[in-house]
């Protein structure tokens, strides 16, 4: 019917033509709008273009995960593969000095040629010479920094270069070779190793593990969702002056139709603007994250590369999703020649097909619950179907909860009255603004859920006792005991010295058929690894607990016999092979928990009773209590052992270690979760703020009435708070279901981390909280009286 | 309109004769409606017989016209008194004050104060007006409501008045 | 300065500029209790500005306003904000209802504002509106009601909390003669019932014409029309 009136008023167009001349004009619109149309499409573009970035960077990140493999499979050296390589003019040594600079790790590696063709490791042109170091840009930074005094000490070389980009797996990693010596006498496979050549010998097949699978996939899942509802809300940044200017239009004639395509056109513009803006900001992100580290991990900007396809997608669909999501939104809404009439009593929101997705995402992941981590064949698509289903089930029901429960609020004070009625009254824009932090959140908690319930595979809890010790120093092979353990009792923040000789005893020289661990060590180190009745230099105990070693308990019975200390096994070159008498007047020690948490059999032997030879066949350790009221202590530790010995291995004791691999995953989720919430931070903040300055007059008259500044900042409060808890009860419900189910999918017991699950939601409420605060100065700004001046 | 009032105050930038008079009242005032000579000089006579102006000299020729006419205080004190008082509030007044706006421009008194007080008239009256508006029946209510829309309109032509003063004051004095 | 007998409100000397523009510069301005004074004057002439000297709601640069003893000139913002809240009524052109309240909600919002229960200001309201003849449309929104019951509402709330000034910037602004009329009229007879002082600000004769006295603000100076009779 009014269609008609449109048709006339333009003599015939084409209906293509129409849709182009319409949608054209919506661009003029959008563009040629005075000063006000420029900022709306530019907080839509800017809004868009966040959008676009972080797709492109998410499209990026399998790029930027494969380059970081290769480099890092590309350097691999020490394994214990290659342990039958015997010396020639081709060969290298490569020893691993891996060391720790305060929390953040540095990789070592002390290099020893043994033939002129020698193979170099990626990044370095020449070899360092003993006494000089090639170190990475970030290492040479800190090392130059003056805080950084310990390290320096620690790694005294001269730095003769600087590693290149092709031997490093992030630009802010901290890695150093040094030029070594002696390193022959070594080898063990596992410091220390002799190759031919650098990289991976036989990258093993990793068939990637289908937990490790599934929590990538829903890491995906969970940082696009939140970045198309962001998309949903920046495209009708201004909504309402856009409906007044539709309206003028509808005045001079368009028709309804027009209307909807022009706005459409509009839509389109600032998605346009917006993938250009996109891009632009992905450049200069991609700069950005060269120059920055985010728990522990970076890259360089050439890691970054999103794949054509998927970059190609991102420039059509968002655009594409842009116009529908104004057509859509446009759906209530009436244009008339003389105003915007939403239709006149909004349809009551249906619960039914809200219901429908979550049930239907539960479903999808239904048919996978127990198959567990061995048959673990995971149906990606059925995973991320239902993930995202189940994630747009809370954006669908958001605001149908928020509507129903704002309509039954009431009481309260007047700011309380102020927020509940527009709420009510707007329920849906509301809904709309939280439902991207709903959302991420609701994603977080099932991923926060999924990680501590998979945590105990990936993450060993490592046992040790952090009360009695807190610093445990591997010494290599060659090194002496006794002389280390002084230098490390000079320590400034040393406490107390345990220290202990391993070694293994053998009933054969060769290929033993039972193996007794023997432990050296004074009567105080002694009893903290087992219950001593007494103990004086020269004595010799065996632990009586049969459980812990049967063997020695057999051996302790026979004085005389001989065994052998660090017997050889075939395939492994000759050892020691020291011959040890068993004593007789062997005194039983009871077993006990000892520094490393478990219990210790065998032979525990004071430095007396043992000949200087078999003690040479002995490797050893020390175990370090710190004072924590001293800075640096660790590093200074470290600086000893370095000095007493180059291949020592010092190791921080924590309760817990982490799994590399799930900590890369956990980072990831972490930095995701923080650019979106930051994203749709910024979102709010954008509404907020058009709102405010829509109600101009309003406000100004509201302070006439004398209203306390507090009435109306707390009902701003009120407004964003009432919202976003409910947001957060449901994204808690929707998370804590889904964590459920991807928890039965890997068998793993259900354990909810409430920690994380608190954190989550404080992230949700701290951006509510900040954008609140940001809206305040605005709010006091706009209550001035001057408001009611303009007439 | 008073033309005995309107030729007294011409008469207050000097003397003048009967016919420069009558001239000086046709370009200012009389743009539709030019004095008669007749008209000028029984009005003259009439003042000469109130003693507010006095023949100031005779040009040879004899006739009205030939009169040169002065303003004697009793005059000025009669135009000061004709200006200050505002006119009762009715249709058709504008040309009357128009004639007093004018002229107060002429002697240099000030002519935004007799609008305000000729607005202070006409709001008093409309105040009775709306009272009795208020008071009185429809039939009140309507006769009422004829009256106040056209002191409206004559309101606002005071104040548009009032707002162009100073354009008025540069076409009047020359 | 002693201000008039039996004077409720006496401003003096008021100067205001805002930025380059002088919006008020020395005018005065004096009102009885029961009192209905317009104040008059074209578009600029700084009437909107004296009215809001007047309510305390902006400062004036210099110059004196005794309400009561006290000078509001000086007083602190959250003194006058308080004073507005339980002495003094405001009625506007526009924009002045909270589109999202229901009318009765919007009627009791200053008595809430003063701390009232819920419920008793509702009623407070209720009784309001009852006079001004617009309790049926109680429940219904500001955009569900027509200008001149919207106006009404924005009286029945300017007076509910009976201020001892009422305060009305061009109320009938954006009404119809016949709407304007009755909303004067209503106006005018609830704050005499009440003997409030009006300040009625307006550039209409006819609605003037329901003030007892008017001052007319040329160029940021006021003239007290009385005196010039």
């Amino acid at each position: 019917m009014s269609a008609e009136g449109g048709q006339r008023s333009a003599p015939a167009p084409s209906r293509i033509g129409g849709w182009a001349r319409d949608l054209g004009m919506g661009v003029r619109f959008a563009l040629a709008g005075g000063r006000e149309g420029w900022v709306r499409a530019l907080l839509t573009a800017v809004g868009v273009g966040l959008g676009v970035a972080l797709l492109l960077l998410t499209t990026a990140v399998p790029s930027m995960q494969s380059v970081r493999r290769e480099r890092e499979s590309a350097r691999d050296d020490v394994d214990y593969s290659r342990m039958d390589l015997r010396a020639s003019d081709r060969s290298l040594l490569v020893a691993n000095i891996d060391t720790d600079w305060r929390s953040k790790d540095i990789r070592g590696r002390a290099l020893e040629r043994e033939g002129a063709k020698a193979p170099l490791p990626p990044g370095l042109d020449t070899f360092p010479a003993a006494g000089e170091m090639v170190v990475s840009p970030a290492l040479k930074e800190l090392l130059e920094s003056s805080d950084a005094r310990l390290l320096r000490e620690r790694l005294p070389g001269r730095i003769v270069g600087t590693i290149g980009e092709s031997g490093l797996i992030g630009s802010h990693e901290l890695a150093f070779y040094r030029g070594g010596e002696g390193l022959a006498g070594n080898i063990d496979g596992a410091r220390v190793a002799r190759i031919d050549r650098f990289g991976d010998t036989s990258p093993p097949e990793q068939a990637t593990d289908p937990v490790l699978l599934l929590l990538v996939l829903v890491v995906f899942a969970v940082l696009l969702m939140p970045v198309a509802v962001f998309i949903a809300a920046a495209v009708r940044f201004g909504g309402e002056r856009r409906d007044r200017r539709l309206a003028a239009l509808r005045l001079v004639g368009s028709d309804g139709y027009m209307v909807r395509r022009i706005a459409a056109g509009e839509a389109m513009a600032g998605a346009v603007l917006g993938l250009v803006f996109g891009t632009a900001f992905f450049l200069i992100g991609r700069q950005v994250a060269g120059s920055v580290e985010v728990f522990g991990i970076s890259v360089f900007p050439s890691y970054l590369d999103p794949s054509p396809a998927l970059a190609l997608l991102v420039g059509l669909a968002v655009p594409a999703a842009a116009v529908l999501v104004t057509m859509f939104a446009m759906r209530g809404v009436v244009i008339e020649p003389l105003g915007v009439v939403r239709t006149a009593k909004p349809t009551r929101r249906r619960l039914w097909w809200r219901l429908l997705l979550p049930l239907a995402g539960l479903g999808m992941l239904w048919p996978m619950v127990g198959q567990g981590r061995d048959s673990g064949n995971f149906n990606e698509y059925l995973v991320i179907g239902g993930v995202l289903l189940l994630l747009i089930g809370v954006a669908t029901l958001l605001p149908w909860a928020v509507e129903s429960v704002v309509s039954r609020l009431g009481g309260g004070g007047v700011a309380w009255q102020l927020a509940v009625r527009r709420l009510q009254l707007s329920s849906g824009t509301a809904a709309r603004m939280v439902n991207g932090v709903a959302v991420a959140i609701a994603g977080a908690i099932a991923l926060q859920m999924l990680f501590a319930g998979v945590e105990s595979d990936y993450t060993k809890s490592s046992g040790n006792d952090v009360q009695r010790v807190q610093m445990q120093v591997s010494l290599s092979r060659n090194a002496q005991l006794a002389p280390a353990v002084r230098e490390f009792r000079d320590t400034k923040g040393v406490r107390t010295v345990y220290a202990y000789a391993e070694g293994t005893l053998g009933d054969r020289r060769k290929d033993p058929d039972i193996g007794i661990g023997m432990t050296v060590g004074d009567c105080a180190s002694l009893r903290q690894a087992a219950a001593l009745p007494s103990c004086r230099d020269g004595d010799v105990f065996y632990v009586g607990n049969a459980d812990l070693d049967e063997n020695a308990l057999k051996m302790a019975k026979r004085p005389g016999r001989t065994l052998y200390l660090d017997p050889t096994y075939s395939g492994a070159p000759r050892s020691r092979e020291i011959p040890w008498q068993i004593p007789s007047g062997m005194k039983e020690a009871g077993s006990r928990e000892d520094l490393t948490g478990g219990e210790r059999g065998g032979f525990l032997v004071t430095p007396k009773a043992l000949s200087a030879t078999a003690a040479t066949a002995l490797r050893g350790q020390v175990y370090l209590a710190l004072d924590a009221s001293v800075p640096d202590a660790g590093d200074l530790v470290r600086n000893t052992a370095a000095a007493v010995d180059p291949l020592s291995q010092p190791m921080n004791w924590y309760a817990t270690q982490t799994s590399e691999r799930y900590g890369a995953i956990r980072s990831g989720l972490f930095v995701g979760a923080v650019a979106v919430l930051a994203l749709i931070g910024a979102s709010l903040l954008v509404s907020q703020l058009e709102q405010l300055r829509d109600r101009k007059k309003l406000l100004s008259a509201l302070v006439a009435f004398g209203t306390r500044r507090r009435t109306l900042s707390l009902s701003v409060l009120w407004q964003t708070a009432i919202p976003i808890a409910l947001g957060l009860v449901l994204s808690l419900a929707v998370g804590l279901t889904l964590g459920v189910v991807l928890l039965r999918m890997t068998a793993t017991p259900v354990v909810v981390d409430w920690w994380s699950v608190l954190s989550m939601a404080a992230v949700g409420a701290g951006v509510v909280v900040a954008v609140t605060l940001c809206s305040l100065p605005p709010l006091l700004r706009l209550m001035r009286p001057d408001g009611l001046r303009t007439e | 309109m008073s033309i005995g009032h309107t030729l007294l105050g011409l008469l207050e930038s000097g003397p003048r004769h009967g016919y420069d008079l009558k001239r000086a009242f046709d370009e200012k005032f009389g743009h539709d409606r030019p004095l008669h000579y007749g008209q000028v000089y029984s009005t003259m006579s009439r003042l000469l017989k109130n003693g507010l102006v006095e023949v100031d000299g005779i040009e040879p020729g004899g006739g009205p016209e030939r009169k040169r006419y002065a303003i004697t205080d009793a005059g000025v004190t009669d135009v000061q008194t004709w200006l200050a008082t505002p006119e009762k509030p009715e249709p058709y007044l504008q040309s009357t004050l128009y004639t007093k706006v004018v002229l107060a421009l002429l002697t240099r008194r000030d002519a935004a104060d007799i609008l305000d007080t000729q607005r202070a008239e006409h709001l008093r009256l409309m105040r009775i007006l709306t009272d009795r508006k208020r008071k009185g029946d429809l039939a009140d209510q309507l006769i009422c409501d004829h009256a106040l829309f056209h002191l409206e309109a004559d309101l606002r032509w005071l104040e548009l008045t009032a707002a162009r003063l100073d354009k008025l004051a540069e076409v009047v004095v020359k | 300065m002693t201000p008039p007998p039996g004077s409720l409100l006496t401003a003096e000397n008021l100067r205001k500029a805002y930025g380059p523009t002088l919006a008020l510069d020395g005018a005065g301005f004096s009102i009885h209790p029961g009192e209905v004074v317009a104040v008059m004057g074209p578009s600029g002439s700084g009437k909107s500005t004296l009215l809001h000297c007047l309510a305390g709601i902006v400062p004036p640069d210099s110059g004196s306003i005794l309400y009561d003893g006290a000078d509001l000139a000086t007083m602190s913002d959250a003194r006058r904000s308080a004073l507005r809240r339980s002495d003094f009524g405001f009625v506007f052109q526009f924009g002045q209802l909270v589109p999202e309240l229901t009318c009765v909600e919007n009627v009791a919002l200053p008595l809430r504002l003063n701390g009232t229960s819920r419920k008793e200001a509702e009623r407070a309201a209720l009784a309001w509106m009852q006079r001004l003849e617009v309790d049926d449309i109680g429940r219904k929104r500001p955009g569900e009601v027509s200008g001149g019951q919207g106006q009404r509402v924005a009286v029945a709330r300017a007076l509910v909390t009976e201020p001892r000034v009422l305060f009305a910037d061009e109320p009938t602004g954006a009404l119809d003669s016949l709407n304007g009329e009755r909303v004067m009229e209503l106006l005018t007879d609830a704050a005499r019932s009440t003997s409030a002082a009006v300040v009625l600000v307006t550039h209409e004769a006819r609605v003037a014409a329901y003030s007892d006295r008017e001052i007319v603000v040329r160029d940021g100076k006021s003239r007290d029309m009385e005196r010039a009779v």
